[in-house]
């Protein structure tokens, strides 16, 4: 699925972390991966609920790294659009 | 939710054990999260007095380190590998639970642990503090980078925290060296302690994180801004053109100074050995022992000391880039790399490692979670051009590639010869990898997740203590395993003894030994003399270079002629280009095979490494010796 980001994001039924743009955030609803890698994303703070931030990336847009709290972890695509996430009301904070 | 298993609450009874005084520890035990710091800490509580866990690298597994208390006892500290929770899922996880719960055969349990968190991401971090508390080991919280909190605005109260989890806790700098006082009254024992606490039960980790968060909150924990300079450097280093360019340069200037700086040094080495080795030569009387120590030892073992600088240079910028929280980066803009041969992330880092020493980078593999990925990073580690591959590789450019300016001089055709030969390992690493990955050794993918940690100054003491540490290495390599393969040379070359004399040189048993393989080295462009010194580098690559100083201090033609002169006379340009093919892919490291026997369990990958490396060397070098 390559839609572009602000599209997936109105359409989608569940938009993912791949469709953020630089600068967009949302908070992550779920993560569809198994037990184990769910975890480990949790600990990095991928918690549901938490807001998400995308940041730069890679040349060509994969990897890229997302602010989560309080760090910066970078995510390949495969990964990325595991991560379930829901617009957030109002445009974002600039951090 | 899978239950999770680190994050038990801590019985009662455990409780108490927190207050009771560490009293007369004598081992201690550091951990915390990748990149807290942990390391900076343990340097600085042990100062020089730490011990180099990775040479050869097969008989130690943590890094330990003796600190000396203001009242002079010494204190054990293990070093432990980073870890964001106990649960075992990857090796390193596993070594950190066992030996934190005396179950690691040949550690002996810790009497008290120093907990290490990051103080700019205290809420996350302090995820690690349950499972840690719950072991009833006596603790410390070490919040370390207290003065990037402070210049980032945060702030934390260390005496609400101490009351909130029931442990104390230190605010510091590993860095700096601020605020260490409390730590070492802590492992003295002479602490006063907080009341005990009752923690809570957690089950899974968002309630380890909401716990977290509460402490946090309690505590007056205020985090700090994001770090303007991070950003504005990232901005410049992940820029989808300026990133893969800085990349590029990064690693040409690497080699350049590396090439460049290091000739002066090597010069003035060089000529301390050959004038105390004369001064052995022309001050005792003649004998078997003065000729061992003057043309056997002198010239061998010294002409791999020789090569000092190039692996401090590399070690330096090695040190440089990772410390400055640049590797992470270049990790993420070769990630695409590393995605097209099925590698996952992870195994980025170990690679990376491996440019220093592939046994280090072997141990690091445990990080991989997934047994294929971790034996398919092990195969193709040593690969990577290792700092022990960098001496061969100056020693023949030198001799045999004529500099030649390719950019005007900032790039000439020995820097392109190195470059080569790097990008030449990397593609043979890459390649294999692809080739197994499709094939034997299949799976599924596990997620990428790298952490970007924010740019920090590398400090000179930190960098100091790496070139000592690897400086060390060096040295006692030369001083042991080569020393060693150079006595046993001299002796193959003295016999059988012919009237009490020593044989010709073709006529001696290592002579014989070169001959016996002349035939199957001949089509390389490799004559007797090099078939020896491939045979003693089995033990260790450099051992090349001594060898061939000890065959050519022998031998009374080139006996007053430089290494490279000499070697001229032994190699077209052909040969030297083969050997170069043939040391970027064969596997001629002792330690190496040992560790990876260890890690894989058994014989078999060790021998199938060894086997598929020395073929490809075999076939690239006969490619080569053709080609120029």
């Amino acid at each position: 699925m390559q839609l572009s980001g602000n599209n997936a994001l109105l359409e989608s039924a569940s938009p993912t972390l791949v469709d953020l743009r630089r600068g967009d955030a949302a908070i992550l609803e779920r993560i569809d991966l198994p037990g184990d890698d769910a975890r480990r994303l949790m600990e990095l703070g991928f918690l549901p609920g938490t807001r998400v931030t995308a940041g730069l990336s890679a040349p060509g847009g994969d990897p890229r790294v997302f602010q989560v709290d309080g760090s910066e972890i970078a995510l390949r695509r495969e990964t990325a659009r595991r991560l379930k996430v829901r617009k957030e009301g109002g445009k974002p904070r600039k951090s | 939710m899978s239950q999770c298993g680190d994050c038990h609450g801590c019985p009662p009874v455990a409780l108490a054990d927190f207050t009771a005084a560490p009293g007369l520890a004598t081992t201690v035990a550091v951990i915390g999260p990748p990149n807290s710091g942990k390391t900076t800490l343990f340097n600085r509580l042990t100062g020089l007095r730490q011990k180099v866990a990775n040479f050869p690298g097969v008989t130690v597994e943590q890094h330990t380190g003796v600190a000396e208390l203001p009242d002079g006892r010494p204190l054990q500290l293990i070093d432990l590998p980073g870890v964001y929770s106990l649960t075992p899922r990857s090796e390193d996880e596993e070594v950190a639970r066992a030996v934190l719960t005396g179950e690691r055969a040949g550690v002996a349990k810790p009497e008290a642990v120093l907990l290490v968190l990051d103080s700019t991401n205290l809420n996350r971090h302090l995820m690690l503090a349950a499972p840690i508390l719950a072991l009833g080991l006596p603790t410390m919280l070490v919040l370390n980078m207290a003065d990037d909190l402070r210049h980032r605005h945060g702030k934390v109260d260390t005496e609400k925290l101490a009351a909130e989890i029931g442990a104390p806790v230190a605010l510091v700098s590993a860095r700096s060296g601020e605020g260490m006082e409390p730590v070492w009254d802590f492992l003295a024992g002479a602490m006063t302690k907080p009341a005990p606490r009752q923690l809570p039960v957690l089950q899974d980790v968002p309630q380890c994180r909401q716990w977290a968060g509460q402490v946090g909150a309690q505590a007056h924990y205020r985090a700090p801004v994001p770090p303007a300079w991070t950003r504005r450097l990232d901005a410049v280093f992940l820029h989808p053109v300026a990133g893969p360019v800085i990349f590029l340069l990064v690693v040409v200037g690497v080699i350049r100074t590396i090439f460049e700086a290091a000739a002066p040094l090597n010069a003035g080495i060089d000529w301390l050995f050959q004038a105390s080795g004369n001064w052995i030569a022309t001050t005792f009387p003649p004998s078997l022992v003065r000729d061992l120590v003057a043309d056997g030892i002198w010239r061998g073992v010294g002409s791999v000391i020789v090569f000092l600088p190039q692996v401090l240079l590399l070690f330096l910028f090695i040190g440089i880039l990772e410390d400055s929280g640049y590797l992470a980066r270049a990790a993420l803009i070769a990630d695409r790399t590393m995605a097209r041969v099925g590698l996952q992330g992870k195994s980025f880092i170990p690679l990376l490692s491996a440019y220093g020493c592939a046994v280090p980078a072997i141990l690091a593999t445990r990080t991989i979670e997934n047994k294929r990925d971790r034996i398919a990073t092990i195969l193709i580690a040593p690969f990577m051009t290792c700092s022990a591959r960098l001496p061969v590789y100056a020693l023949l450019i030198a001799a045999f590639i004529p500099s030649r300016p390719l950019l005007w001089r900032l790039f000439t055709t020995q820097d392109a010869a190195l470059l080569g030969l790097y990008v030449l390992g990397f593609l043979a690493a890459v390649l294999t990898a692809w080739a197994l990955k499709s094939s034997v050794l299949k799976s599924g993918r596990t997620p990428f997740l790298l952490e970007m940690p924010a740019y920090r100054l590398p400090t000179l003491s930190s960098l100091g203590l790496r070139l000592l540490d690897r400086g060390k290495v060096f040295l006692r390599r030369a001083g042991t395993v080569i020393l060693f393969v150079m006595v046993v040379l001299w002796v193959a070359e003295h016999l059988p003894l012919d009237h009490g004399h020593a044989p010709a040189m073709e006529h001696s048993v290592a002579g014989m030994a070169g001959h016996a393989l002349e035939p199957a080295i001949k089509p390389l462009g490799f004559n007797w003399k090099i078939g020896i010194g491939l045979i003693t580098s089995l033990a260790a690559r450099e051992t090349i270079i001594a060898t061939l100083g000890e065959i050519y201090g022998m031998d009374e033609k080139t006996q007053r002629a430089s290494l490279e002169t000499a070697l001229r006379h032994d190699l077209s340009t052909g040969g030297a280009f083969a050997l170069l093919v043939f040391f970027a892919f064969a596997m001629q490291c002792f330690s190496t095979i040992a560790v990876v026997r260890r890690e894989t369990g058994g014989w078999k990958w060790p021998a199938l490494q060894f086997a598929y490396m020395g073929a490809l060397a075999y076939a690239g070098a006969f490619i080569a010796c053709r080609l120029f």
